[in-house]
């Protein structure tokens, strides 16, 4: 069936509604990545066999959805029509929830979220201080939709701004439109999104191509992933508008090669776009025609890179060439390309649908919107979270990660991935906007932001983002390849208790060297790490080069461990799980640790339930 | 035609050169690596790095590949900018410590010291066997292989190339390994040899001839 005429879409979406009870039952369970990793199939699977074996099929609805956001409590299942909503759910919970919630509106108190804080349940998602604080335009109906049916899509009013845009708006509206919006390039470059419209379209070329960039590679970052496995039909509709406001004729996706279940989403949600109409020839009978095809990454993390990713859908190696002629000119088979991330496509339909005044009074003066971000490390909340830009670092960290696990102090929070730099507790009031944390030596980037408790050793967090930088340089040019290298040889002699005093000299000169010098974003950014720790953790280097001491007790070189007399209660358990034998001691009498066999493996102190084993760095 | 200025020099230039090819039509020297006139440049060695300043901004760009534009004006030898190269430089030799063009670079641009752990490479992956191979002799014989430190120029697979005709056009092109340096100072230390003294042959011949085959004759001097 294909879908011609805008009044053709309101029409399938009215028959679609009527079919649908807005009182019927209804279980939504999430299958993004994050809760199937924590056996929500089963779940679904439980829910399938549970309503089967009451026969009440007809009854009640179960729906798979994508990411809810919450993935440090999943499973998660929502329980309509109240939107009940149930964590940590479990295939032995199902028959419970089916007899007591679904069949008699009752709630399983045991299944609710507990603040930790105030001890509080919250019955509903709203309730729940991790969603409370969140402003959602773009990943609102993640947890409402099955991203495997387009019927879904078009229930909630999917496609309609395609419809607008198409039958009712002229590509220069489309365009001016998205301008006066303020989006910027949510991939982390903050490129104005309508200005790149704009070039794309007056850039000469009788073919001209739109990609969408889901080659989210950045250690800690999943907003990307999740947002096309929940609704991959909203990355489709942007694309089609920006396509159609382009003049382009073909798209790409550009998929991380580690995401399979993204590109299975996509791949059916382009199979019912092409089927429905939207994508194919003469899309809402205006003669325009447009195909969108995936194309997997070889797991290469330099192909985020604008032109090393054009350069890889052309089948060549996944290396940048400079971008002195912009890719919006001569791109994809140098032809002019405009190519956007993922996350800055979906929020396109959005800025049609409620008009450009709407999404510019979200966010900051010149940062608009919303920025979607996976939170990740030592938060009690994580998860995949939407907030308008501008909102501090702080607020983001407290009051939706709900603070630093455990009655750690915070040390530093990296934004941006290993093209960010890290931030420390005095600069937490920074709103999170492009310029703010540009200015901070970090960056906006793809959307990780990773925090960091007091046992987070700076130096060591540096040397492991320069690790992964060093393995996934393309290598092409000289200051990124061996200056990524000699960075990284610095820094380990420096955790290793090697590093002189001129090193760091050494290091910072060469960080800027980097900076300068490198070819692409990539390299250019590679030093963010380092500089930022060289500036605001000076005094952790100074330490480990002048005093051989990591204050963290993480460096292992420089650390020992030794048990604590007046804890030690001689259990003997550590004694036996010390795979060096480095632990001696009488039953019941304190235990010693050889420090000379001792290979700091800290099996011992996982283990200790008395807090007896303590490290200690440098001579104290 | 494009007017702009290089080092305070008003210029003119015809649309869709680089700043490099403009630079050396009027005398100015950029440093380059990775570079040759008959072939696509590739951005890749950056020591021709130079300073932009297109009215809005400076910014450091690669003068082999940046097309020039109306009104930029060009610096190709700002404290930034040498200072950059040195970096690179020393980056380069640590990588490759007998190569002579590296060496002779080194003395040019001042470079006398090395402070990274050196290794014994010979190539510097500049990436023009691979260029010439391709574009001149129109065999694409080989190619780069790996990513990062495990770049390397080889055939695919590592195999007995079936296409490649033996014509000698990548060990004809290659700047790094044909020639060792042999300067004063033990292998794989900086020679700087240029630097410290005057070659014998620069007043004999008005040039330095050592590109040719090293003589040793300056090294001779400098012993006495």
């Amino acid at each position: 069936m294909k879908i011609r005429t805008p009044q053709e879409l309101d029409a399938l979406r009215n028959s679609l509604l009527k079919q649908r009870d807005p009182n019927k039952p209804i279980v939504r369970i999430c299958l993004g990545t994050g809760c199937r990793a924590r056996g929500s199939i089963d779940v679904l699977k439980a829910f399938n066999d549970e309503i089967e074996k009451h026969n009440l099929k007809i009854q009640i609805e179960c729906m798979q959805t994508g990411c809810h956001g919450f993935c440090e409590r999943g499973p998660v299942v929502v329980i309509g029509p109240k939107e009940f909503f149930y964590q940590k759910v479990m295939p032995q919970d199902v028959a419970e929830i089916v007899s007591k919630t679904l069949l008699n509106g009752e709630v399983v108190h045991r299944l609710l979220y507990v603040d930790p804080v105030t001890g509080q349940r919250a019955v509903y998602e709203h309730e729940v201080p991790f969603y409370k604080k969140q402003t959602k335009p773009v990943l609102a109906n993640n947890g409402r939709i099955d991203p495997t049916n387009i019927l879904d899509y078009i229930a909630i009013g999917g496609y309609q701004a395609l419809a607008k845009a198409i039958t009712t708006m002229s590509c220069e509206e489309i365009i001016d439109t998205i301008e006066k919006s303020g989006l910027r390039g949510l991939g982390g470059g903050g490129f104005p999104t309508g200005r790149k419209w704009r070039l794309c379209r007056k850039a000469l070329g009788d073919v001209k191509f739109v990609i969408g960039n889901g080659d989210e590679g950045d250690p800690g970052a999943f907003s990307d992933r999740s947002l096309m496995e929940a609704n991959p039909h909203s990355i489709l509709e942007g694309m089609i508008i920006g396509a159609y406001a382009i003049d382009a004729n073909q798209g790409y996706l550009y998929l991380r090669a580690e995401y399979p279940l993204a590109l299975k989403q996509l791949q059916t949600a382009i199979d019912q776009a092409r089927e429905y109409g939207f994508l194919g020839k003469n899309i809402f009978n205006s003669g325009f025609d447009f195909g969108i095809k995936i194309n997997r990454g070889g797991g290469a993390f330099v192909c985020g890179e604008s032109s090393a990713l054009i350069a890889s859908i052309e089948g060549k190696m996944g290396e940048p060439r400079a971008k002195y002629i912009h890719t919006v000119e001569r791109g994809l088979w140098n032809k002019p390309t405009n190519l956007n991330n993922v996350k800055t496509w979906a929020n396109v339909p959005l800025i049609i649908n409620n008009g450009a005044d709407w999404y510019a009074k979200i966010g900051t003066a010149k940062s608009k919107g919303t920025g979607i971000f996976s939170l990740v490390g030592k938060v009690n909340n994580t998860g995949l979270i939407e907030i308008p830009m501008g909102t501090p670092l702080k607020q983001i960290i407290y009051s939706i990660g709900g603070g630093i696990i455990g009655s750690k102090r915070f040390k530093a929070v990296q934004t941006g991935g290993p093209s960010g730099g890290c931030i420390p507790e005095e600069l937490l009031h920074l709103p999170v906007d492009f310029e703010k944390l540009t200015e901070a030596g970090s960056m906006l980037g793809s959307g990780g932001i990773i925090v960091m408790d007091e046992n987070t050793c700076m130096v060591d967090v540096a040397r492991y983002f320069l690790d992964f930088l060093q393995n996934e340089s393309c290598g092409k040019c000289v200051p990124c390849r061996e200056g990524i290298k000699r960075m990284l040889e610095i820094i380990t002699d420096i955790t290793l208790g090697k590093g002189k005093e001129e090193d760091l000299e050494l290091l910072q000169e060469l960080a800027e060297t980097v900076k300068d010098f490198s070819l692409c974003g990539l390299g250019q950014t590679a030093p963010n790490t380092v500089l930022s720790t060289l500036r605001y953790f000076r005094d952790e280097y100074d330490a480990h080069v002048r005093d051989k001491k990591c204050t963290a007790g993480i460096c292992k070189n420089l650390i020992e461990y030794f048990i604590l007399d007046g804890k030690c209660t001689g259990c003997g358990a550590c004694l036996n799980l010390c795979p060096q034998k480095a632990i001696q001691g009488e039953p019941k009498k304190t235990h010693i640790i050889d420090s000379a066999k001792c290979t700091r493996c800290g099996i011992c102190r996982s283990a200790c339930t008395f807090e007896a084993i303590m490290i200690k760095s440098g001579v104290d | 035609m494009v007017n702009l200025i290089i080092d305070g020099v008003k210029v003119q230039a015809e649309e869709g050169t680089t700043i490099l090819e403009v630079a050396k039509f009027y005398g100015i020297e950029i440093p380059t690596l990775c570079y040759n006139d008959e072939l696509t440049p590739y951005g890749a060695c950056r020591l021709c790095t130079v300073e932009v300043d297109d009215g809005r901004r400076t910014r450091l760009v690669a003068s082999c590949l940046y097309p020039v534009k109306e009104g930029i004006r060009v610096k190709t030898h700002t404290e930034r900018v040498i200072k950059g190269r040195k970096m690179i430089l020393e980056l380069l030799i640590a990588r490759c410590p007998n190569s002579k063009v590296l060496q002779d670079l080194a003395s040019e641009i001042g470079l006398e010291q090395v402070r990274f752990k050196t290794e014994n490479e010979d190539c510097i992956l500049c990436g023009l066997c691979v260029r010439i191979c391709a574009e001149q002799m129109g065999s694409g014989a080989i190619g780069f292989v790996g990513r990062g430190q495990k770049r390397d120029v080889a055939t695919p697979f590592r195999m007995a190339s079936e296409i490649c005709r033996n014509c000698g056009a990548c060990m004809y092109i290659c700047p790094a390994v044909n020639l060792q340096c042999r300067g004063v100072n033990p292998p794989g230390e900086l020679c700087n040899s240029c630097l410290i003294i005057t070659p014998q042959c620069l007043e004999k011949y008005g040039q330095v001839m050592c590109s040719q085959n090293s003589c040793g004759a300056c090294v001779e001097k400098e012993k006495k």
